[in-house]
């Protein structure tokens, strides 16, 4: 059982957790995540880890909810416990030497992902450009931290209610126009990635994905989160999360990812 | 913990008197019981154990068809050469405690093997009733009935442990390899803990052999008496992750036994293998062993397909395709591409799934798989094929025949073509060999290229039987406990 010490309501679907696990907080490093389970009958679920304090022994993942697992997530409260927690999993981000500008996109929760990310790029010497992008202004978390460690922040909404109107490719594409970018890291929904991975195609700038999808065990087990990256299978949760977009097949991943929509 | 020998048993009076009690001709005579189970049309409707065990009256009368052998090619059989004259012998003359106790102190835990191991391909295959063109001695079915009475009658069947020995030692993993050795260790006087990788303990005995075969009690069971014994589990702990080689060692383990298992699902690489309904026997069993995928407490989705292919012919795909009938396939098809002769399954799996209505589709290969336009299987291509020569394992090999092939209507498909080692620990200790398939290299006793790492089991073998890991386990102790004991 691990503590949730404290909560945060980003938005109406969005919190933000802390939860006790020193061993994960000391062991985790940014692109690394966990695998939960709220509840004893409750489904096994990857999210990534957006933070970690290893002096307090917490981690912090921040949910949306948009099924039965994550609603039960987001009600947690301070003193409640989530049920089974493990990790770190999956591969570190590579994040390397100074490379020269490096672009962070993030798109809904997945600027919480992006977060250590970012932090870690900055702290590596790059100049970071963090494009955040949601629907709404409502929906853009975790501004403040970004920008904290980020040398230029762009927003974009989709309705123009913050930052910019427009979609997160544009926001992205702006940057590649304006100054030379050594890489792209690109972390939100599969279909915003995938438009995202198309466009620095074009642009031949290497691009970084972080992939969200199905899993059961999370530990290279179940096989239900492989990938065609390159035109060979890849496991996530071993194997990523983390690939180059340009070899993923964003189009099967999506297919894959609506296995369970209509199955209760 | 000495070896055990059987043949100065053998000549204990009561053994005697029992071989004297009934000429032999009379005891052959007798035939081989018939394991009580329940009815095929009952047991798709649910998840109980099919097989009920025997009566203490069947069993004593199977036990009493025992020759007690001079000789016993039983015992060779067995790969942890159980005494099997000796426990069948006190199953006859009514000592089911001391039946247990020999059972147990070779083999860490009976109940499971009684019930998994292939035992027509082991110890009753080298049954001397076979030489008489009989069948042979019930093996498995009276270990199952020693354990389970040692279980349900709670009998006493410990061994007296060691005085602790303050040193402690790392099990990495909780499947049938761990647990055996963890047991043996702990009598040893060793402080073990074990880490598992998931929310619950026990491997694959909890997330891939399903309930209708091992219920989970015998599991808790077993798992009960090593908590007694000392053993500490700590579950959601990934080593090689959350605590590294490097934390066990700092945190005083002199010793580290992995047994990580097996790992990524094999798929065939063929066109269609992504579409949604294609899975891995892994996946399928997992979400509904493990996590309850189909009962009203859980939360865990699962495919319930009606027309349901499982591709393969072990115990996986048998268990995969008995699960699919259970959870209401009105067609459940094994796919295997030699013929039923090669089928590595047990006998007896194989049997029961053809009761309970499971097609077998032998000597057929699937060669492509066809969706609907939302990516959903619909179809599935098979080229059927003959035997041709024997390949290297000795089975004929299956060979196309040109043109035969043909479409099979499915929306689920199970693939149970086998699984790799799990990269996770070999992948994150430095200067642990690892052969090329992505095992740990071993010497004979079970140690790796780093001392006192040890390892067994699939991780090892790379896919076996729960016998030969708990067999694993077993060495491994023996050669760790002595080495450690040496260091001291």
């Amino acid at each position: 059982m691990y503590k949730i010490l404290e909560k945060e309501r980003f938005s109406e679907k969005v919190v933000k957790l802390v939860l006790f696990a020193p061993e994960i907080a000391k062991a985790r490093r940014p692109g690394h995540f966990v695998i939960v389970r709220c509840g004893e009958g409750g489904e096994r679920i990857p999210l990534t880890i957006a933070d970690a304090d290893v002096s307090n022994g917490t981690i912090t993942l921040v949910v949306q909810a948009v099924g039965v697992s994550t609603e039960k997530i987001c009600a947690l409260e301070p003193g409640d416990f989530m049920t089974d927690l493990v990790g770190p999993l999956g591969r570190a981000t590579d994040i390397g030497k100074r490379q020269g500008t490096v672009v962070c996109c993030g798109g809904g929760v997945g600027v919480a992902p992006l977060l250590p990310i970012i932090k870690a790029m900055k702290a590596a010497g790059n100049r970071v450009v963090s494009v955040l992008a949601a629907r709404t202004k409502d929906l853009i978390i975790l501004e403040k931290e970004v920008r904290q460690h980020s040398d230029e922040v762009v927003i974009m909404t989709d309705d123009g209610s913050y930052g910019t109107k427009g979609l997160v490719t544009a926001g992205v594409e702006n940057v590649i126009l304006k100054e030379n970018v050594a890489e792209v890291v690109a972390i939100g929904p599969a279909v915003m990635m995938k438009f995202v991975s198309l466009l620095t195609k074009k642009y031949n700038v290497p691009t970084i994905c972080s992939l969200n999808t199905i899993m059961v065990d999370g530990t290279g087990m179940c096989g239900a989160c492989r990938v065609k990256v390159g035109g060979k299978m890849r496991f996530v949760c071993v194997d990523g999360p983390e690939f180059d977009a340009h070899q993923v097949d964003f189009d099967e991943m999506i297919m894959r990812m609506k296995a369970y929509d209509t199955i209760s | 913990m000495e070896d055990f020998d059987s043949k100065k048993g053998r000549d204990a009076q009561w053994r005697k008197d029992l071989r004297d009690a009934m000429p032999a001709k009379e005891r052959t005579a007798i035939p081989r019981t018939v394991m009580n189970m329940l009815a095929p049309d009952v047991r798709i409707t649910n998840f109980n154990e099919v097989n009920l065990g025997l009566t203490p009256l069947q069993a004593n009368t199977e036990a009493t068809r025992c020759l007690d052998c001079p000789n016993p090619t039983c015992v060779e059989g067995c790969p942890v050469n159980i005494d099997i004259p000796g426990f069948i012998k006190n199953i006859q003359r009514g000592d089911i405690r001391e039946a247990a106790r020999t059972l147990k102190r070779t083999s860490a835990l009976p109940a499971v093997c009684g019930r998994v191991c292939p035992q027509e391909r082991q110890c009753e295959s080298r049954c001397i009733y076979n030489k008489m063109k009989k069948q042979p001695v019930a093996i498995g079915y009276l270990e199952r009935f020693a354990a389970d009475t040692a279980r349900t009658e709670r009998l006493d069947i410990s061994e007296t442990p060691n005085a602790p020995l303050g040193i402690k030692v790392a099990v990495v993993g909780s499947g049938p390899a761990s647990l055996s050795f963890a047991g043996d260790m702990a009598r040893r006087g060793f402080k073990i803990d074990m880490f598992e990788a998931l929310h619950e303990i026990g491997g694959v005995l909890k997330y891939g052999i399903p309930e209708f075969r091992l219920p989970n009690t015998v599991v808790d069971y077993e798992l009960e008496g090593l908590k007694s014994a000392g053993v500490t589990f700590h579950s959601n702990v990934v080593v090689g992750k959350t605590l590294s080689y490097d934390d066990l060692l700092n945190s005083g383990y002199k010793g580290i036994f992995v047994a990580s298992g097996a790992g990524l699902p094999r798929f065939m690489g063929i066109p269609g293998e992504d579409y949604i309904g294609v899975m891995s026997s892994n996946e399928y069993l997992t979400r509904i062993n493990l996590m309850g995928a189909g009962q009203s407490w859980s939360d865990t989705p699962v495919l319930r397909g009606r027309n349901v292919a499982v591709i393969g012919g072990g115990n996986t795909a048998m268990d995969s395709v008995r699960t699919a009938k259970r959870m209401g396939a009105e067609r459940a098809m094994i796919v295997y591409r030699r013929s039923e002769a090669e089928m590595p399954a047990r006998v007896e799996e194989v049997l029961h799934a053809k009761e309970e209505g499971v097609e077998f589709l032998t000597l057929c290969n699937p060669v492509e798989y066809l969706a609907d336009n939302r990516g959903r299987v619909t179809t599935m291509r098979i080229q059927r094929m003959e035997l041709g020569e024997p390949d290297a394992s000795g089975r004929r090999s299956p060979v196309p025949i040109p043109g035969a092939v043909d479409d099979i209507e499915v929306d689920q498909v199970i693939v149970s073509v086998g699984v790799s080692p799990n990269p996770l620990i070999p992948n994150s200790i430095e200067g642990l060999n690892v052969t090329s398939k992505g095992t740990i290299e071993v010497d004979n006793s079970l140690e790796s290229s780093i001392p006192t790492l040890f390892a067994g089991g699939d991780i090892v073998r790379g896919g076996a039987t729960v016998i030969l890991a708990m067999g694993d386990g077993r060495k491994a102790a023996a050669a760790m406990a002595k080495k450690l004991l040496a260091n001291e």
